[in-house]
């Protein structure tokens, strides 16, 4: 039981990555990491979002028709992402402007559709709160990594704090520009994505195509 | 009327949901490995928030906005918190509708279409498009413009995406990037290629 609640908690960092892996809530991951601040906030949003809708929808899994099931998840959803906009906008209201309309985003954002869906209709409410929390725990990893060198390279800071000084400030370091820019963002996720997969070679894709090698040595 | 055509160029090129703001990815990179699915599925999205956008609007001007209630007699009442949960189901029951009445009247394209559609409902460019609706304030006709505007332009980058993609399966990449790897990094040079249109102010 311990072991097996450890797998579920652990299991999406790595080997079973929301976002690497999964193809799961990538919009939000790609648009609000320019900085680290806010990939924080969202990463906290959705982490919530995530387990408590896991163990929402998995302590009435049993009484949820199942032609209706997709209206019940989006409401329960729908309510907690609510409470979460509410609570940001009653606590940290810059951040919260900064994040515009992605935290309601988290409504659509798959990683919470897709567990509920697929693990959270099956299991009991622990152990889906756990993966929610795995879950959401996998995708804040890649976010602030994201999010750290971004705001490191292209400003030179880490949450607004000077880390590398910059020319405009006296110092010696030249932001790189295409790092605030957003297609920055799909570059590292791709490396990210490269990285992960030579460490854990079972998650390379085959190629639907193979270029032989036609004549090999036996030629020479 | 120039307000118009600047507005549908800028929610096409400018502001692109999917290169832009990356909304919509999931759909964006996993339906895209064929042009003509891509297509289908492009197509959907424009009609969907074509149809959703207005829809949302009229809820917003005159049920959900700070003081939008006047017309009843209750000026003071701001319901825009239930905001979220009355956009995310009124496109719920619009595919819905939409399918059925395709499947009824237009067999032909819900054959084309029907599996894509019930995706839609999840697919955030479609809510995203309405919230950008709702903080920009768009008028009406603003509304209807901006939905078709941005439906057009998502479609238009899965397209050109599942055009790369067809060519790409021929290439020899490095095997860890194989797939979802290097289709972010084409993504990412396509995002980079939209930029040159941010500069363009209409």
């Amino acid at each position: 039981m311990i072991r097996e609640a450890k797998k579920v908690l652990l299991d999406p960092l790595f080997n079973d990555n929301p976002i690497a892996l999964q193809i799961l809530g990538i919009c939000s991951a790609l648009a609000v990491t320019s900085s680290l601040a806010p990939a924080i906030i969202m990463s906290i949003a959705l982490t919530a979002v995530v387990a408590f809708s896991n163990a929402a929808v998995a302590a009435i899994r049993n009484h949820i028709p199942n032609s209706i099931r997709i209206i019940v998840q989006m409401t329960i959803i729908a309510s907690l992402v609510i409470v979460v906009d509410q609570l940001l906008k009653a606590f940290v209201f810059g951040l919260s402007k900064q994040l515009s309309v992605f935290v309601s985003l988290i409504i659509t954002n798959c990683i919470v559709m897709g567990r509920a869906e697929a693990y959270a209709m099956k299991h009991g409410v622990v152990m889906s709160f756990l993966d929610g929390l795995g879950n959401g725990l996998g995708y804040s990893l890649i976010l602030i990594a994201v999010a750290t060198i971004r705001e490191l390279f292209g400003s030179g800071s880490l949450l607004g704090f000077p880390v590398l000084p910059t020319v405009a400030d006296g110092g010696w370091y030249y932001p790189m520009g295409l790092m605030v820019l957003p297609p920055a963002a799909f570059f590292l996720i791709g490396f990210f994505i490269w990285g992960l997969r030579t460490w854990k070679t079972a998650q390379v894709e085959q190629p639907e195509y193979r270029i032989h090698v036609a004549h090999g040595a036996e030629v020479m | 009327m120039t307000d118009y055509v600047n507005l549908l160029i800028k929610a096409v090129f400018v502001e692109n949901l999917a290169l832009a703001f990356f909304l919509g990815m999931c759909t964006f990179l996993a339906v895209s490995k064929k042009i003509e699915t891509a297509l289908g599925l492009g197509i959907a999205v424009t009609v969907v928030q074509g149809i959703t956008v207005p829809a949302n609007n009229i809820i917003h001007q005159y049920l959900l906005k700070d003081g939008a209630l006047a017309w009843a007699g209750l000026p003071d009442v701001d319901l825009s918190f239930v905001g979220l949960i009355s956009y995310i189901g009124v496109i719920a029951a619009i595919v819905q509708i939409l399918e059925m009445a395709l499947d009824r009247f237009v067999p032909a394209l819900y054959n084309a279409l029907g599996i894509f559609l019930p995706l839609i409902t999840v697919n955030c460019a479609i809510l995203g498009g309405t919230l950008f609706m709702v903080n920009r304030d768009y008028t009406f006709g603003e509304s209807v413009v901006y939905g078709i505007g941005s439906g057009a332009g998502w479609g238009l980058a899965i397209t050109a995406l599942a055009g790369i993609r067809e060519k790409l399966k021929y290439s020899d990449v490095p095997e860890g990037l194989q797939g979802l790897g290097i289709t972010f990094i084409t993504t990412g040079l396509m995002a980079l290629a939209f930029m040159a249109f941010s500069g363009i102010n209409l």
